[in-house]
C-alpha cells in the first residue's frame, strides 16, 4: 500500500495504516487503515468476527500485529511504555475481579498511579468524588463490587477506564446489556467526555441506533477491511441506500423505493399528477440499519465466489 | 513520561517518579487486601483451622520423645510447623492467588493502568507478608500446648524475623514464577497436592534424619525444610541440634539454600509474570469466563 509522506497533523490521535492480522494461516485483517482526530467519538461497526475487537486490542497495545504501521497518541503501541500507557483509557468489561473491593476504593486505589503523570494543564486522575458522580454511582461509593448489579458494575468499568483522565478512550461493547436508561446516560457520558474532556473516543458496538447518535464517525470493518467510513449521513449518501416513500392514494397504501436515495424527484411527479388525492405521504431516509444492511451483505456476498456486482444487484432487488 | 522540556519540566520529573506512586499504590493495595481477608469468614476460617489443626497433632503426641532422646516431640514439631507456616504462606499464597487472579481480569486491570504490574506485585508482597505473620501468631495456640519445652528468649525473636523476612524472600518472588506458569485456577490443586506431598521429607512431623537417604535429599531442595530447621534452631536447646543432619542448625548452609531460592525467584519471576501478562487482553478473560460459565452454570 502507498503511504502519504506528508506526517500525520498534531491532533491525530489515532493513525492506522495498512494493519494485517494472522492468526496461524488465517488473516483476520487484511489491511485496515483509519485515523481519528482528538475529541472525535469513532464507532467500529461490522459483524461478529469482522476483527472489531482485534483491531482495538492491538491499539491497546495488548496484542502483536502482523504488520502494518499504527500510531496512538503518537507512539507505536506495541513499544508504547508506561506514561504512554497513562495517557490511555481502557474499558475493560469485568467479571469476578476486585469482589470484595468498595466501589470508591478502588478508583482511588487505580486513581493514584496516574497521579505522577499530573500536569498543570492536564491533572490526573480524575477527583473520584467527581467521577462517581458522573458515573452515577455516587449511591453506591462505598458498597462491595460483588453486590452491584450488571449495569452498575459496567458504569464502574467506564469510570475505572478513564480514572487517568485519558486522552484517548477504548470501549469496547460498553453497552452490552445496559437498559434504555442507563444507555442513554452513558452516551451523555461520551458526550461529555468528548466536548469537555476533548478525549478521542473508539467504541465497538452493535447497536446501530446507538452508533448513529453517539459516533461522529462511523467505520465498518468487514471480511478483514474498513469497507466504509464517513458520518451516517455520509455514508447513506455514499451507498445510495434506498429511501422509500409511502403514501395512500384511493384508499390504498403505496410503497416505492427510490434507489438512488433521493425521492425528491419522485414526490415531485407523483404530487405533478394526481396530487389531490394522495395522501398521508411519508418519506423514509434510509436508516444507518439499511446502510450498514447493504454494505455487509455487498461484501459478505462477494467472499464465496467471486461475481460480487451480480450477486450485489441481486441482493438490491430481493430488498426492493 | 510525558515529554515535558524546560526548568519547570524537568523538576515535576524529578518530583514524580510514577513507580514511587506505584509502590506506594501497591502498599495501600496489600494493607486494602489484608483489611479484607482478616474480615471475611472463609479466609479466617482457614487462618484459624491450621493452628487448630496443629494442636490437635501436638495433643496427640503427648508422650512420644525424639527417637534417642528423651525430649517431647511435639515441641520440636511445633518450630518446623512455624517454618512450613513460612514456606506455605509465601509459595502457596502467591500461585493460587496469581491463577485465579489472572483468570477473572484483575491481572489485566493491573496491566492497562501505567506501572499496574509493579503496585500489583508489592500490594501482593505485602498481604501475603502479613497474613502470613498473622498466621504464625496463631500458631501461639499450639505453641501453648508444649511452652515447656521451647526456648524462648531474645536471640530466638531475632532469628524468628530472620527467617521469616529471608522465607517471605526466598517463596513469594517464587511463588509468582510458578503461578504464572499455571493456565487455569483449578491447576492450583496441583501445586496444593504437591507441597502437601512435600511435606513428607521435609522433617516437619519427624526428624529428618530418620528417613531414607533420598528423601532427606528431596527435602533439602526446598525451603520447607530449611525454614523448619531455621526455626528449630531458633526455639529448641541447642541440644536438640543432635539429631539434625549433620549434628549442627546448619546456618550458614540455610541462608545459602533460601538465597538460591531468593535468587532464583526474584530473576524468574518477572520474567514469567510478564510473558504471563503479554497474553493478556479483554478478549482472554472473556474466552476463560464464558468457559467458566459452561462449565459450572
Amino acid at each position: 500500500m502507498m503511504h502519504s509522506p506528508t506526517r500525520p497533523p498534531a491532533d491525530e490521535v489515532l493513525d492506522v495504516r495498512d494493519l494485517w492480522m494472522r492468526y496461524g494461516t488465517k488473516d483476520v485483517l487484511t489491511g485496515v487503515s483509519f485515523t481519528a482526530r482528538r475529541g472525535e467519538v469513532v464507532a467500529l461497526l461490522g459483524p461478529n468476527g469482522a476483527g472489531k475487537t482485534t483491531t482495538i486490542e492491538i491499539l491497546e497495545g495488548f496484542r502483536t500485529r502482523s504488520a502494518g504501521d499504527v500510531s496512538v497518541l503518537g507512539s507505536d503501541p506495541a513499544t508504547g511504555g508506561e506514561a504512554w500507557r497513562a495517557r490511555i483509557g481502557v474499558v475493560l468489561q469485568s467479571w469476578r475481579d476486585h469482589v470484595r473491593w468498595r466501589v470508591r476504593e478502588l478508583l482511588a486505589y487505580l486513581g493514584r498511579f496516574y497521579a505522577a503523570y499530573s500536569t498543570p494543564d492536564h491533572p490526573r486522575p480524575w477527583d473520584v468524588d467527581e467521577l462517581l458522580a458522573v458515573v452515577g454511582l455516587t449511591d453506591h461509593a462505598h458498597q462491595k463490587i460483588k453486590s452491584l448489579s450488571g449495569g452498575q458494575r459496567r458504569r464502574l468499568d467506564v469510570a475505572i477506564g478513564i480514572v487517568g483522565r485519558p486522552e484517548l478512550v477504548f470501549l469496547d461493547e460498553p453497552t452490552a446489556g445496559f437498559d434504555p436508561h442507563a444507555r442513554r446516560e452513558f452516551h451523555e457520558l461520551i458526550h461529555r467526555l468528548a466536548d469537555f474532556e476533548e478525549s478521542t473516543i473508539l467504541l465497538t458496538t452493535h447497536d446501530l441506533a446507538e452508533a448513529e447518535r453517539v459516533a461522529d464517525r462511523i467505520l465498518v470493518l468487514a471480511d478483514g477491511m474498513i469497507i466504509a467510513d464517513g458520518s451516517a449521513d455520509e455514508l447513506a449518501r455514499q451507498m445510495a441506500t434506498p429511501a422509500e416513500v409511502h403514501w395512500t392514494q384511493g384508499g390504498q397504501r403505496h410503497v416505492h423505493v427510490a434507489t438512488t436515495g433521493d425521492a425528491t424527484g419522485f414526490v415531485r411527479e407523483l404530487l405533478a399528477g394526481d396530487g389531490e388525492s394522495v395522501s398521508q405521504l411519508q418519506v423514509k431516509g434510509a436508516t444507518l440499519e439499511d446502510t450498514y444492511m447493504t454494505l455487509v451483505e455487498r461484501i459478505e456476498s462477494r467472499r464465496p465466489i467471486d461475481e460480487g456486482d451480480q450477486l450485489t444487484r441481486r441482493a438490491q432487488e430481493v430488498r426492493s | 513520561m510525558t515529554e515535558v522540556t524546560g526548568t519547570t519540566g524537568t523538576a515535576i520529573r524529578a518530583r514524580q517518579d510514577p513507580r514511587a506512586f506505584a509502590v506506594r499504590a501497591g502498599l495501600v493495595r496489600g494493607l486494602i487486601e489484608v483489611r479484607q481477608s482478616l474480615t471475611n469468614a472463609s479466609d479466617l476460617t482457614w487462618f484459624f483451622f491450621v493452628p487448630i489443626t496443629f494442636t490437635v497433632v501436638l495433643v496427640f503426641m503427648r508422650g512420644s520423645t525424639v527417637p534417642g532422646t528423651d525430649f517431647a516431640l511435639g515441641a520440636m514439631v511445633l518450630p518446623s510447623m512455624v517454618g512450613m507456616s513460612i514456606a506455605y504462606g509465601g509459595l502457596i499464597g502467591a500461585s493460587s492467588t496469581l491463577a485465579v487472579e489472572r483468570e477473572d481480569g484483575t491481572l489485566l486491570r493491573a496491566k492497562a493502568t501505567p506501572h499496574g504490574m509493579l503496585g500489583y506485585l508489592v500490594g501482593k508482597i505485602v498481604n501475603y507478608s502479613l497474613t502470613t505473620l498473622f498466621t504464625l501468631v496463631i500458631l501461639v495456640i499450639p505453641a501453648w500446648t508444649v511452652r515447656d519445652e521451647l526456648q524462648v528468649d531474645a536471640q530466638s525473636w531475632l532469628i524468628l524475623a530472620g527467617i521469616f523476612v529471608l522465607g517471605m524472600i526466598a517463596t513469594i518472588p517464587m511463588g509468582t514464577a510458578l503461578g504464572s506458569l499455571l493456565t487455569s485456577s483449578t491447576q492450583t490443586g496441583l501445586l496444593l497436592l504437591g507441597s502437601v506431598l512435600l511435606i513428607a521429607p521435609s522433617g516437619i512431623f519427624y526428624p529428618i534424619t530418620a528417613l531414607p537417604t533420598w528423601m532427606q535429599w528431596v527435602g533439602q531442595a526446598f525451603p520447607f525444610y530449611w525454614l523448619g530447621l531455621g526455626a528449630r534452631s531458633a526455639l529448641l536447646p541447642d541440644a536438640m541440634a543432635a539429631v539434625e543432619i549433620g549434628g549442627s542448625w546448619r546456618t550458614a548452609e540455610m541462608v545459602a539454600v533460601l538465597g538460591v531460592w531468593a535468587i532464583a525467584g526474584l530473576v524468574l519471576a518477572p520474567v514469567l509474570l510478564r510473558r504471563m501478562a503479554r497474553r493478556e487482553s479483554g478478549s482472554s478473560v472473556a474466552e476463560r469466563r464464558d468457559k467458566w460459565l459452561t462449565r459450572f452454570a
